[in-house]
């Protein structure tokens, strides 16, 4: 990471870049903002209909809510602008990023930072640090651990799910639909208790096969010391780093092998 | 008219007939999030003593699978490229064209929705028959109903669209235009959730003061026998007459601005 | 050498359309086995047809595509494998393809790239200077890029290559598109690079004139092999690009043949005869015609370079 500081100088030409027409970005802000408390307030609508989500109460079911609503939007400020690929895989303009002496995943997120993206993770703060204080959480110094790490471990499996997502472009550049449907498939999917997906295939897919039970239901569990109802194993409750883990090791494979197809088309 | 017009809607429908990995891809992601949201629904509404706010669970899947199918139909997350075409001044030889641009976007979109219509609402609404227990309406009326009411619906997406494409003549950037229109219809068409959890006054004035019901929900309660369906379309009618009209007299204006300021 | 190819190939698999629904792939080699070896100093122009592989190749040596097959070096390093210790060491302009920030002033690009690049600050300013003084960079250097003519543009981009101090500069079309004045800039700027002994040059081009007045050695390819790899002048001699005579005369052309020239053309009612010199001196035809026919006026006619690389480019 020796070249963190040059990323860093490359993201604040993007926010002077991007913040120079003020009303835009001002629009941008506010729209991608409440974009994204509307799905926070879906989960609460629904939780207001009986007044408890998959056989959870409101705190844990705000726990979860946040846990995801805050991974999802760090990841989506870091990783988010990883779906400019498919653009720049379009029109050859990924021949820059090559050209410099930087890696080239990293440009692709720090060129396209948008900073708009920001809004969401302060809301996602407000709503997991809501869920927090109203949880009833015997606090140890592991749960406390657990309750910082998490956000980042569920950012980092969102972030390599963006980085999938895009890097199938290198294959296929009309994708981008598809990633959508584990990217803001997995938000959505994350943000409430797993027990209301039931125990077919589509869920546990979703849960074990891609990893999002790691997100904010398994560690929101441990949070809350409560077993899963449906039985899965205590101890997987503490397993979000591991599978987090796994997962940077899928996107990075990925993408080398996918960099290696990049065909430079456009000119 | 009527020859020029069923060649803009084949038009239409061929040009998005090319767009076959997109069109896939997009089938792909409507099918993952009806099963996301039908088994939520189908949770809640289980949590809730078996209704959710009178939706059994046959009605909740055909809610739910309806609006994934008729998602890329009404279309109301894709602007129209209208508004691309204020900004650059091209829409000048739009206005002068014999033809009123307005009916060729609309017959244009009609042949979109159409393609649209048969690739990816079938193969979602399919899916759900072959997934879930969906609520089928026993009277065939309801389905000629329900085909009157997707045609409605494209019609209310295409006059909401082309009025947000409209502004270009006013705002410099008719992005939170677009962003406006895109969030009040998602939460207002009942995408998200079925607009009958919403508190009592909220729903009234979704139903009453604004088009976004007309785009889903308006349907979806047609399918399933909820209201009064001849009710439900006329007032689909109603906003679709009532968008175009407002399309027409806003684009009126817009062509004097243009004719006086010279654009 | 500091560039060196051997066998190098790019093979890209496109699927085309069958019939209605059926697809078939073939496999099309971009380039097909291309030998280079190119010593420090050279200035060389890598020409051919469109989509005769230029590009592709370039691509393949500074890191950015994959090769199918064979190897390539540059500067000593392997370009895809070492491609981030590569970037430092060569500078790249594609024609199409920006380096710079768009909504930014040039010369925030200019700074950014100082950072991307860790040329120590001194270095950084004293390239720049002599940059803007051989392009006139000042005029625009506050100016965002997005609006900079691209004449301008082309001078920002030739800057940003350059201000890291590269050993290679790899240049794909860096004249298309460009105004003449902007064109000669361009030109005039490469040759004092290179006479400053500062950079090899590898230049593709469609422009003739960058051809002739920049590149002391010519590499053509067509469909992806190199057909030509040689001076100006071989490329002449092969491809038979001859001198010609043009001689007016006072009577008409009485129709003689001279040994070790051609007739090509008899115009003017018989009164201008063009010979083309295939074998013998200019001055032994001269001398010859002067002998046989009243001479009025006589030019001798050096062959257009454009005429060579057409029949180039024309045979199959």
């Amino acid at each position: 990471m020796a070249d963190l500081g040059v990323y860093l100088h490359i993201v604040r030409a993007q926010i002077r870049s991007q913040t120079q027409y003020r009303m835009s970005f001002a629009i941008d802000l506010a729209a991608s903002t409440l974009i994204s408390a509307l799905d926070i307030a879906t989960v609460f609508v629904l939780f207001s209909v009986s007044g408890g989500l998959g056989g959870f109460g409101g705190p844990a079911v705000l726990l979860i809510a946040g846990l995801s609503a805050l991974a999802f939007a760090i990841a989506d400020a870091v990783f988010g602008n990883a779906e400019r690929l498919r653009e720049l895989v379009r029109s050859g303009g990924f021949d820059a990023l090559l050209l410099r002496p930087l890696s080239a995943l990293a440009q692709l997120l720090a060129v396209n930072f948008a900073p708009r993206r920001v809004g969401r993770v302060v809301q996602g703060m407000v709503v997991y640090g809501l869920g927090l204080a109203v949880a009833d959480i015997d606090w140890n110094p592991a749960r406390v651990l657990l309750a910082v790490v998490t956000p980042l471990t569920g950012a980092v499996m969102f972030g390599c799910l963006f980085i999938i997502g895009a890097t199938v472009a290198f294959w296929w550049v009309e994708s981008g639909e598809v990633a959508n449907a584990f990217t803001y498939g997995g938000r959505d999917f994350t943000s409430y208790p797993l027990t209301m997906y039931g125990g077919g295939f589509f869920g546990r897919f979703f849960a074990f096969g891609i990893g999002f039970a790691f997100v904010a239901y398994l560690p929101a569990l441990a949070l809350l010391d409560r077993p899963d109802p449906m039985g899965v194993p205590d101890w997987l409750r503490w397993c979000s780093p591991l599978t987090a883990m796994i997962a940077v090791l899928a996107a990075t494979a990925l993408w080398r092998v996918g960099i290696r197809h990049y065909r430079s088309t456009g000119s | 008219m009527p020859r020029a017009s069923w060649a803009l809607i084949t038009a239409g429908f061929r040009r998005y007939a090319t767009y076959r990995q997109a069109t896939f891809a997009g089938t792909f992601t409507n099918i993952v999030f009806g099963f996301l949201r039908c088994y939520i629904m189908l949770s809640v509404a289980a949590s809730a003593g078996g209704l959710l706010r009178g939706y059994d669970s046959a009605q909740l899947v055909t809610y739910v699978w309806l609006g994934q199918g008729m998602l890329a139909v009404v279309n109301m997350w894709v602007p129209l490229d209208i508004a691309e075409r204020v900004r650059t001044g091209d829409v000048v030889t739009d206005l002068f064209r014999p033809i009123n641009p307005l009916w060729t976007y609309l017959w244009t979109d009609i042949g979109r929705a159409g393609f649209a219509m048969l690739t990816r609402f079938t193969v979602p609404i399919a899916a759900g028959l072959v997934f879930f227990e969906m609520h089928l309406p026993r009277n065939p009326l309801t389905y000629a109903l329900v085909v009157l009411s997707i045609v409605a619906a494209a019609v209310v997406g295409f006059g909401g669209r082309y009025l947000i494409g409209l502004t270009a003549f006013w705002l410099l950037d008719t992005r939170g235009a677009v962003a406006a229109w895109g969030m009040l219809s998602t939460v207002g068409s009942g995408l998200y959730f079925p607009l009958t959890v919403l508190p009592e006054w909220l729903r009234v004035v979704l139903w009453v003061g604004t088009p976004f019901p007309s785009l889903l929900q308006a349907t979806a309660d047609i399918a399933v026998g909820r209201g009064d369906p001849l009710l439900i379309l006329a007032g689909q009618v109603f906003w679709a007459v009532v968008l175009l009209a407002l399309c027409g007299a806003v684009q009126r204006r817009a062509t004097r601005k243009l004719v006086v300021q010279g654009g | 050498m500091i560039i060196e190819a051997t066998g190098l190939r790019k093979d890209f698999t496109v699927r085309r359309k069958v019939g209605r629904f059926r697809r078939e792939k073939h496999v099309v080699s971009a380039v097909d086995g291309v030998d280079l070896a190119i010593g420090r100093g050279e200035i060389l122009g890598y020409i051919g047809p469109n989509g005769a592989g230029k590009s592709t190749t370039l691509k393949m040596l500074t890191g950015v595509l994959t090769p199918s097959a064979g190897r390539a070096r540059v500067c000593g390093l392997e370009p895809v494998a070492q491609r981030v210790t590569l970037a430092r060491r060569i500078g790249v302009v594609f024609g199409q393809r920006s380096q710079l920030w768009w909504d930014l002033p040039l010369a925030e690009s200019f700074s950014l790239l100082r950072h991307i690049y860790k040329v120590p600050a001194a270095d950084h300013a004293a390239r720049l200077k002599r940059c803007t003084a051989l392009l006139g960079l000042d005029e625009f250097a506050q100016t965002p890029v997005r609006q900079l003519s691209l004449g301008q543009r082309m001078r920002g981009e030739l800057t940003a290559a350059l201000l890291h101090g590269p050993e290679v500069l790899f240049l794909d079309e860096p004249t298309i598109g460009l105004d003449v004045l902007s064109k000669q800039a361009v030109r005039e700027f490469l040759a004092e690079v290179h006479a400053a002994g500062e950079a090899t040059i590898v230049l593709t081009t469609h422009d003739l004139a960058d051809i002739e007045k920049l590149c002391r050695r010519l590499v053509v390819i067509d469909h992806g092999r190199v057909v030509h790899d040689g001076s100006l002048d071989e490329l002449h001699a092969r491809y038979g690009s001859r001198r010609e005579i043009v001689a007016d005369l006072d009577a008409a052309w009485p129709g003689l043949t001279l040994p070790g020239a051609q007739v090509t053309a008899v115009e003017n009612d018989g009164r201008r005869v063009r010979l083309a010199l295939d074998g013998a001196t200019a001055g032994e035809v001269v001398a010859a015609l002067a002998q046989a026919v009243p001479l009025r006026d006589l030019s001798v006619q050096e062959p257009e370079i454009e005429d060579v690389i057409a029949r180039l480019y024309r045979r199959d």
